[in-house]
């Protein structure tokens, strides 16, 4: 195998990689602060409703949780084993957030085994709240810091390269890059918000399955309060990265764009096709870039003409803006109308094509989320480190990378069916009418 | 001390955790499988899975923590290691993620499918074989320099006795260390089978330990004179670990004082593992990577050395509490669930 190819098996390993982590990994961060939020206020209302809710959570949660862990390892080692150039540079610099998420990580797997064990251990359940925290904190942490490590190959700063040496490394302002705000919050407020359309969707599907279980309405209630919450945190991060792109990274905002030529009182182009350098069928928003990157309807938005045509993103990465603002505003609406009609009391927000669009919002979520990072790291290229390493100069010298590709793919094969199956029979054998009756069997023994 | 050394002795250190909770668990992995098979079963399964449910995750992260460390305070073994492991460190990795989630699948999906159990046990075999394939290579003589690059002997590596002998060091540590832990802690669960069929494995198991460790020491004479002659520095930190050895098999021959024997255990391993590491010094690669030419800058040691020290503060309390939890907890460990507090 030659070099290039090593190269491009290395980088489609590592897509596969990540794009199949991050469904178990969106969802690891998020679901913690939902099963916290939903402890929070069975305790606090005194409804078991909701301490049930938050069981079952967790022990779904579980399954994500070890398919997330196992493919995390993967693609920790995967970092040095398929861009050993790029690890040996990178880790000079960057090694503190990635050695502080592993950090983060035990500190969540401690207290989530401590949680799982304890559920009959502790009468007060305001102590087993408390073991929650550290469970969600850990979890919300482990995504910052390798967000952090993200947000450096996207804005390498912290380091002077000096006749190829590394010299004045800073690990702290590696860290805090101009990159780093943003993509954090961007990555929390969107892991919330899928993980709660995910909860959502599941509750609606019940519903839909013709279950009337009030069990399931209060949790449908509560994961679309919480999805709009998290929808509306997330769109305004958007925004927020959008003006990031134009002032730091301005030929990827323009690839998204498709803003070819540098000018003022920019358009926004939605959807379309691109077609020998022109753009075609889009809606054509006029002035919204110049807003979009410099909230000012005049303002000059750099074009792709400014870059060499070596340095420039493929321009395909506009579809994936598109789906993932597409979804992003769709689901905004969605639950905006379903937590405003269930308020005013709207009858067709019960209605079943309505649950049935809710059912949809779990999956389009995670679409969202695969199409964002597509979007993200693909509009980086051609670097690793945004204008210091390209990604060919990184990658493995290896021959084998091939046939790992084909040994990894067969695994993520396995354990996506794996967690499917097992979790769809987990909480089919077990419905939550059958458990809270167990569970009443159960106390009214204790108390007669 | 350097830097350096305090770099390599605390990740040393969660290597050597790793080891000491993986062998846990990959041990009973096969002990479980093997007493399906001769239709055991019952006996082991509860006292195992009592154990392992609970620290299975926390088992993975010391693996996570190691590399990690080991990238961030010595970058250059990304590049030395990063290119010559991808086939093996592939292979450990997909055994580790169908083991890890299948443990998950099994425990709170659904229960007991024969041939996933055989499989959990086999590849508590096959991860350490193919972990310790590192240790081989970081003796030198498998790895050639072809344009820059490091490229993996994969013949050479894979006809050294070198090799063959660690391997079924690895194999052996796994199946005494797992033996011994389990024998106390069946015994804290007062289970009485449990106790004696484990008691037995532990005996069996420390016969072959003993003589493919005296084996490894003759071959790094043969294969590596510098790292032999420095074992011979250390060697009555060895003979040590081995009278800590003849300590362990003597209680467990008795019956006596299990938990006593199992932290002699620990001392042996500490004392041995440490022996290894320190005659290992200062090489990281023999003969292209020494400790001091692949540490990273000055800022990021001390900064990762902080980092440490404030992430420890974090964890020895919290993983006292996991202990306490369901190590010591007589109840928890007996299978009895009662309510605390209220």
């Amino acid at each position: 195998m030659g070099k290039e190819e090593a190269v491009f098996f290395s980088r489609v390993l590592t897509e596969l990689t990540l794009s199949f982590h991050i469904i178990y990994a969106t969802i690891g961060v998020g679901i913690p602060l939902m099963i916290m939020i939903a402890q929070w206020i069975g305790i606090k209302k005194n409804d078991e409703h909701y301490i049930l809710l938050a069981r079952r959570w967790a022990r779904g949660f579980v399954i994500t949780v070890a398919v997330g862990v196992v493919t995390g390892t993967a693609i920790g080692l995967q970092l040095s084993l398929l861009w050993p150039n790029f690890m040996e540079l990178a880790g000079n610099v960057i090694a503190l957030p990635l050695f502080m998420e592993t950090f983060a990580f035990f500190f969540e797997a401690i207290f989530l085994g401590i949680y799982l064990y304890t559920w009959d251990r502790f009468e007060n359940q305001k102590k087993h709240l408390l073991l929650l925290i550290p469970v969600a904190v850990g979890a919300s942490f482990s995504a910052v810091f390798i967000t952090i490590v993200n947000a450096f190959m996207n804005a390498p700063q912290g380091f002077d390269i000096v006749g190829g040496q590394l010299i004045n490394i800073n690990p702290l302002i590696a860290m805090f890059n101009p990159a780093m705000p943003t993509k954090v919050a961007h990555v929390l407020a969107t892991a919330y918000m899928t993980s709660a359309f995910v909860l959502a969707a599941i509750a609606a599907f019940r519903l839909l399955k013709g279950s009337s279980h009030i069990y399931h309405k209060k949790a449908l209630y509560l994961t679309m309060k919480l999805s709009l919450i998290f929808s509306i945190a997330s769109a305004v991060i958007g925004d927020f990265s959008g003006k990031y792109l134009a002032e730091y990274q301005p030929e990827k905002l323009a690839a998204a764009e498709w803003h070819l030529e540098t000018e003022e009182n920019a358009p926004l182009y939605l959807f379309g096709v691109l077609e020998d350098g022109e753009v075609r069928y889009a809606i054509k928003i006029p002035f919204a870039l110049s807003i979009l990157a410099h909230s000012s309807l005049s303002a000059e938005v750099i074009g792709l003409d400014q870059f060499p045509e070596d340095e420039i993103p493929p321009l395909y990465i506009h579809y994936l803006f598109d789906i993932m603002v597409s979804i992003g505003v769709w689901l905004t609406v969605l639950s905006a109308v379903y937590v405003i009609g269930t308020w005013k009391g709207w009858p067709f927000v019960r209605r079943q094509w309505f649950r049935g669009f809710i059912v949809a919002g779990g999956t389009l979520s995670i679409i969202a989320i695969e199409a964002g990072w597509w979007f993200a790291e693909v509009g980086r290229q051609p670097w690793i480190l945004r204008g210091i390493l390209r990604t060919e100069d990184a990658a493995t010298t290896s021959g084998q990378v091939d046939l790992m590709l084909l040994l990894f793919a067969g695994l993520y094969l396995i354990l996506g069916i794996g967690s499917i199956v097992v979790l769809s029979r987990m909480f089919r054998r077990n419905p939550v009418e059958k458990e809270l009756d167990d569970r009443h069997t159960e106390m009214g023994g204790e108390h007669s | 001390m350097t830097l350096e050394v305090i770099g390599i002795s605390v990740l040393w250190l969660f290597l050597f955790g790793y080891v000491l909770v993986a062998s846990i668990d990959f041990g009973a992995g096969v002990f479980n499988a093997y007493s399906l098979y001769t239709g055991r079963k019952h006996i082991l399964t509860n006292i195992i899975q009592r154990y392992l449910s609970p620290v299975w995750e926390v088992t993975n992260v010391f693996l996570v923590f190691f590399f990690v460390g080991m990238v961030g305070f010595f970058p250059k073994t990304a590049f030395y290691y990063g290119t010559i492991l991808l086939v093996p460190a592939s292979i450990s990795i997909i055994l580790i993620a169908i083991r890890g989630s299948y443990y998950a699948f099994e425990t709170y999906g659904s229960r007991g499918h024969m041939g996933y159990t055989f499989m959990y046990g086999l590849s508590g075999l096959f991860i350490p074989a193919s972990l310790s394939i590192v240790l081989t290579i970081s003796e030198g003589g498998f790895v050639t320099l072809v344009n820059d690059h490091p490229v993996l002997d994969y013949w050479a590596l894979f006809t050294s006795p070198l090799t063959w002998s660690i391997v079924v060091l690895s194999l052996a540590a796994v199946l005494y260390i797992s033996a011994v832990f389990l024998t106390w802690y069946a015994n804290k669960a007062q289970d009485q089978n449990a106790t004696e069929l484990l008691r037995k494995y532990a005996l069996i198991w420390a016969a072959p330990l003993m003589i493919t460790a005296a084996g490894i020491i003759v071959e790094l004479r043969i294969h590596n004179a510098e790292h032999y002659a420095r074992m011979l520095d250390v060697w009555w930190l060895l003979g040590l670990s081995f009278i800590l050895f003849l300590g362990t098999v003597w209680l467990i021959w008795k019956r006596k004082k299990y938990g006593l024997a199992f932290g002699l255990l620990a001392g042996q391993f500490t004392l041995a593992f440490f022996a290894y590491g320190i005659s290992h010094y200062p090489y990281l690669l023999y003969p292209y990577l020494t400790i001091y030419d692949s540490f990273t800058n000055e800022a990021m040691a001390i900064s990762l050395i902080v980092a440490f020290i404030a992430g420890l503060c974090l964890l020895v309390p919290s993983l006292w509490l996991l202990l306490r939890l369901f190590l010591f907890d007589k109840n928890y460990v007996r299978g009895r669930v009662k309510k605390e507090d209220s």
